[in-house]
This record gives C-alpha cells, sequence and structure tokens, in this order.
C-alpha cells in the first residue's frame, strides 16, 4: 500500500499479502468472492511484481504480474485460459475480445494490473456447464466460422453487442461488429448466427 | 517493452504529485500500451488514473461538460449529448471500433498520437518519435498524411474525430497541475509542428486533463460528422468535417465548420465559415463556400487528391445536415 494514499483505500480490509502464494487460486470460489473490490493493485512490490485479484469466470482468481503484462497474455500464459487469441497484439483485430465488467475490450491492449477487482469473462466462461450460449450453438448451426481463430472474439464481441441493444439490423450488425476481422471472411454467415442468437437470447 | 513503474492513484492531487517527466498517465491504454509495446513510448513510470472521479457528464445553462475518463462509447449513448450535440456522438460512433471505444477515454482520446507508420516504427527516423533523426515521410508513403499545417519537419495528421468535432463546437479544456488548474481552448491547445514535431500541445510535464467544456450554442443542435476513408468501418479519416449550421427561413445565420484528416491538427475553417454566414443554404453557397478550403495546402507526393477530397467531403457534409432539417 502507498503511503502516499490519501482517500479510499483498503475498504475491504483483506490483507493483499495473503493471497501472493499460488498462481491461480483456482478452488477459491466461495472465498472472498464478494470482496471483488478489494485492495487495490496500487504499487510494485520489492519484486517489481504486482498482485492482482479478479474474478475470471466466475472464480476468484491472486496473481502477480509484471506491470507490463497485458491482460491477454496473463490469461494465456499464466491463467491457461488459451481461448482467448491473439491476433494482431496491436488493438487491430479483435481476436482478443473478452468481458471486463460485462463490457467488451479487447485484452491485448489490457494490462492486466489494471483488471484488479474486475470481473472479467472469457469464451471458457461463456456456457453454461456442457450447455453451450445460444451464440456459441449459432455459430456452428450457421458455420459462422472456417479456421475459426476469430472465433471466440467474434462470439464475446457478439454477446457484448446483443446486451449493448444494438444489433437491430444486418447493416447495424456490421457496423457495430467492425472491430472483429475475421481472414476467412465468414461475415455473412456470423451476420445470420447473430441475428438467429439474438432472438433466443431476447427470450 | 521498456520496464517502468506503475502506481495507482485516487485523487487529482495525488496523480499530479507522482507525475512529471517522463511520466505517462494511464487511461484506456489504448494509444499508450500500444505505443509501449513498440517501444515509441517509453514513460520511466506510468500513473493509473482509472480511479480518479473524473467523471460524469453534465449539460446545464453554460453546455456540456464531460469528465476526461468518461469512455468514448459512454458519451456517445448519451441521450442529451446525441440531441444536443450530434456531431460530437457521430464523430465517436466512427470512431475505432465498439471494443476500443468501451475503453478509451476522452482525455486519452485528445491526446492520442498519429498514426504515421513511421512514427510507430523504431527503425526509421521521424523527428516526432526522436527529434532531429528526419522525417520519412517526407519523401516515403504519405498518401494519409496532412495538407495544411505542416512543415519541413513534419507531415502527420492529428488522428483524432472527436477533436474535430469539439474543434468546431469551439471546446474548452480544463487541466489541473501543482501549480492549479487552467482552462485552454481545444483550438489553441493543439500546436503545430513547425520545426518541433514532438510537442503537439500546450500540456507541461505531468499536467492532468480533468474534463472538457463544449458551449451551448443555436448551431450544436444542428449539427453533423461525416467521414470518409479506405473501408466503411474501423479505420481512420482520410478527410473528415463536423459542419453545424443556424438556419433560418433557408438562411444560413451562422456556421461552424472543421475538417480532419487533412490537418497537422484538428482544422476549423473560418473562412468558409464566413463565407456561408447570411447565405441562402443551396448546393450553390455550399459550392462557393468551400472554394477556399484548402487554401495553403501542400499536397505530398502520394496524397494530391487531398484538397479535392476535403472540398467534397464539405459538401456532402453541408448538404446532409440541409436535407435533415
Ligand atoms: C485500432 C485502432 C483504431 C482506432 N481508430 C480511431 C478512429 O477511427 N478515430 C479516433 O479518433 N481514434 C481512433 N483510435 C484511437 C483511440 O480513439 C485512442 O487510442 C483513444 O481515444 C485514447 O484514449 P485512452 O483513454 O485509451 O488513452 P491512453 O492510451 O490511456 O492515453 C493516451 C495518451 O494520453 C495521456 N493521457 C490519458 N488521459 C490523460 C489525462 N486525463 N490527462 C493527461 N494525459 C492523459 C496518456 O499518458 C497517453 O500519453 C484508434 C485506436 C486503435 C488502437
Ligand atoms: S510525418 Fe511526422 S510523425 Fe511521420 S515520420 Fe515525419 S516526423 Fe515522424
Ligand atoms: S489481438 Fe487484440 S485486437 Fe488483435
Ligand atoms: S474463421 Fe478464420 S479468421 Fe474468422
Amino acid at each position: 500500500m502507498n503511503p502516499d494514499d490519501d482517500e479510499g483505500h483498503g475498504r475491504s480490509g483483506v490483507s493483499r499479502r495473503g493471497f501472493l502464494g499460488g498462481s491461480v487460486a483456482a478452488a477459491a470460489a466461495p472465498l472472498l468472492v464478494t470482496a471483488v473490490d478489494a485492495t487495490p493493485a496500487e504499487a510494485a512490490e520489492g519484486d517489481g511484481l504486482v498482485a492482482v485479484r479478479a474474478r475470471i469466470n466466475g472464480r476468484t482468481v491472486t496473481t502477480r504480474v509484471d506491470p507490463r503484462a497485458t491482460l491477454l497474455d496473463t490469461l494465456r500464459e499464466r491463467l491457461e485460459l488459451c481461448g482467448t487469441k491473439k491476433g494482431c497484439d496491436r488493438g487491430q483485430c479483435g481476436a482478443c475480445t473478452v468481458h471486463v465488467d460485462g463490457r467488451r475490450v479487447l485484452s491485448c491492449l489490457t494490462l492486466a494490473v489494471t483488471a484488479n477487482g474486475a470481473e472479467v469473462t472469457t469464451i471458457e466462461g461463456l456456457a453454461d456447464g456442457d450447455e453451450l450460449h445460444p451464440m456459441q450453438q449459432a455459430f456452428i448451426d450457421h458455420d459462422g466460422l472456417q479456421c475459426g481463430f476469430c472465433t471466440p472474439g467474434q462470439i464475446m464481441s457478439a454477446v457484448a453487442m446483443v446486451h449493448e441493444g444494438h444489433a437491430g439490423s444486418g447493416e447495424e450488425i456490421r457496423e457495430r461488429m467492425s472491430g472483429n476481422i475475421c481472414r476467412c471472411s465468414a461475415y455473412p454467415f456470423i451476420v445470420d448466427a447473430i441475428r438467429d442468437a439474438q432472438k433466443v437470447m431476447g427470450r | 517493452m521498456k520496464p517502468y513503474d506503475y502506481t495507482q492513484v485516487r485523487s487529482v492531487r495525488q496523480a499530479i504529485r507522482h507525475a512529471g517527466e517522463g511520466t505517462a498517465y494511464l487511461a484506456g491504454g489504448t494509444t499508450l500500451v500500444d505505443l509501449m509495446k513498440l517501444d515509441v513510448m517509453t514513460p520511466a513510470r506510468v500513473v493509473d488514473i482509472n480511479r480518479l472521479p473524473l467523471r460524469g457528464i453534465t449539460f446545464d445553462r453554460d453546455g456540456l461538460h464531460v469528465g476526461a475518463l468518461e469512455r468514448m462509447s459512454d458519451v456517445a449513448a448519451d441521450r442529451t449529448v446525441r440531441r444536443h450535440y450530434p456531431m460530437i456522438a457521430e464523430a465517436l460512433e466512427l470512431s475505432a471500433s465498439a471494443q476500443l471505444r468501451n475503453m478509451a477515454s476522452i482525455g486519452g482520446n485528445l491526446l492520442q498520437r498519429t498514426r504515421c507508420g513511421y512514427f510507430r516504427d523504431v527503425a526509421t527516423a521521424c523527428n516526432k518519435r526522436e527529434p532531429g533523426s528526419g522525417c520519412s515521410a517526407l519523401t516515403g508513403v504519405n498518401r494519409i498524411h496532412a495538407i495544411l499545417g505542416t512543415s519541413d519537419a513534419c507531415v502527420a495528421t492529428h488522428a483524432s474525430d472527436l477533436a474535430v468535432a469539439l474543434v468546431a463546437l469551439g471546446t474548452d479544456v480544463h487541466v489541473a497541475s501543482a501549480r492549479g488548474t487552467r482552462t485552454v481552448p481545444l483550438d489553441t491547445f493543439y500546436t503545430l509542428p513547425g520545426t518541433t514535431p514532438h510537442v503537439e500541445n500546450v500540456l507541461r510535464p505531468g499536467e492532468l486533463i480533468t474534463g472538457i467544456s463544449v458551449p451551448s450554442s443555436k448551431w450544436a443542435a444542428h449539427s453533423t460528422y461525416l467521414k470518409i476513408r479506405d473501408r466503411q468501418s474501423y479505420e481512420f479519416a482520410l478527410a473528415s468535417a463536423a459542419v453545424a449550421l443556424e438556419l433560418h427561413r433557408g438562411t444560413i445565420k451562422q456556421a461552424r465548420v472543421a475538417v480532419g484528416g487533412v490537418g497537422t491538427k484538428p482544422w476549423r475553417l473560418t473562412t468558409v465559415e464566413r463565407a456561408l454566414a447570411g447565405r441562402p443554404a443551396t448546393a450553390e453557397t455550399f459550392e462557393s463556400a468551400v472554394g477556399n478550403a484548402a487554401d495553403g495546402a501542400r499536397p505530398l507526393a502520394h496524397n494530391a487528391f487531398k484538397p479535392a477530397l476535403l472540398r467534397r467531403t464539405l459538401i456532402r457534409a453541408l448538404t446532409v445536415l440541409q436535407e435533415r432539417r
């Protein structure tokens, strides 16, 4: 904790140091689940790493990261969540799209430290057990993919767009999905899939 | 990426205390993280300002006030903004992608760096990135570069769409530093490249943008933003126009005009504004008023199309607006 901190710190009263052990507190779900807004990532410790705790796909995860690490690399390399893809790593393709606090964002331009206290959902967290999310099912039903590399990003983006209330027409879908590039150009089927899933999601 | 110290701050006072030469504030990170990965920006310290209370979109008699940390998507979706300042919402929605707009802040947007490919490539000479090293774009590939406000040292455009709309509307930027607070008109906030293209605005090291104010006016509600680009979405402007008209029985009482994609800063066109004022809102008026829009332009080898594109973009924006009435 920074000694200069003069406002609003330490709301949870939970010691950060108690959670620095493992890189993934995988089974810690009942523990501190509600304390997502806990001790903030404030500054690096002596070894230059910063502690981060976030809820990822419904599980509380605590890890220590280099302040330079992106959320994308942290998910893929540290937390073994490789469903989120790295296309350009420059904010130009959308393959790395995840939800942070319910909003679709690019994990390649998000520093992992800034996800402290956040709720993160990746493609791995979308299905309900064995039952696919309607958007996943619709992509399969409509052949909304060829190689599939862009697909996790497309699906995460599409789910958020439907929640944003901006999937009204094919034209609107194309505009609001323009941040997700598909090299295989599966666009027409992607639009069909979204239109279909939207009906199911709206129910 | 070069190593840096990361600090998260909770108050403006604390932010200012931590900042100075070699410091970068982190908002949405969509410019900063991108450029740090490329080693184009190499701050020794990154100060995360995302928990500062620089939020809020409010509207009163003086106009619209937006906190520096409001996100592009939230400002674009705001009902007051859409109703009273449509060109702001349009400029935002034509920017970047839905994901980037969810991340990017208003303060960060105004301070985004140019998309000149040489600026982003540390293997090439660039006066903006490395003062005195030369300008690769002058003799290189310069199709997307500026024609207005350029110098022999730099011909890069300012890439923000929002800033073009805000300059047209006469926006003020509020900043804070250890010396106190001050307010700067956005138009004079940006500086021309001249011989010092690495200096892009009047912010002093460590100075923090806290918010913007857009005055209320008789023309802001009747405004539009038109963006012309190489693909229909998720692309920067080759030319863009922010236009606002106050009309009275088919006559233009006042006009506000600024253009993007063509200038080294968001480019207000007061000559076009004057040429429109007092004239009937007709195709002939638009055609003649934009005649001098590209005066003083210095086209480069690959962007000689821009003066004509600029004039036609303006005419189309004015026509769209006229037909909307
Ligand atoms: C692929 C891509 C496409 C894009 N397309 C467009 C487009 O079409 N149109 C467009 O206008 N923009 C576009 N952008 C740019 C985008 O809008 C900007 O990157 C974004 O607005 C920057 O905001 P941010 O909050 O992420 O800033 P950051 O990256 O967090 O910060 C940017 C700079 O501002 C400084 N800073 C941030 N906030 C403050 C503050 N309050 N006070 C002082 N300094 C501050 C930072 O230190 C940094 O130097 C695009 C970006 C990408 C990656
Ligand atoms: S145009 Fe400006 S930013 Fe681009 S290479 Fe020349 S000096 Fe650098
Ligand atoms: S990998 Fe993030 S946008 Fe391409
Ligand atoms: S399915 Fe191959 S990139 Fe989209």
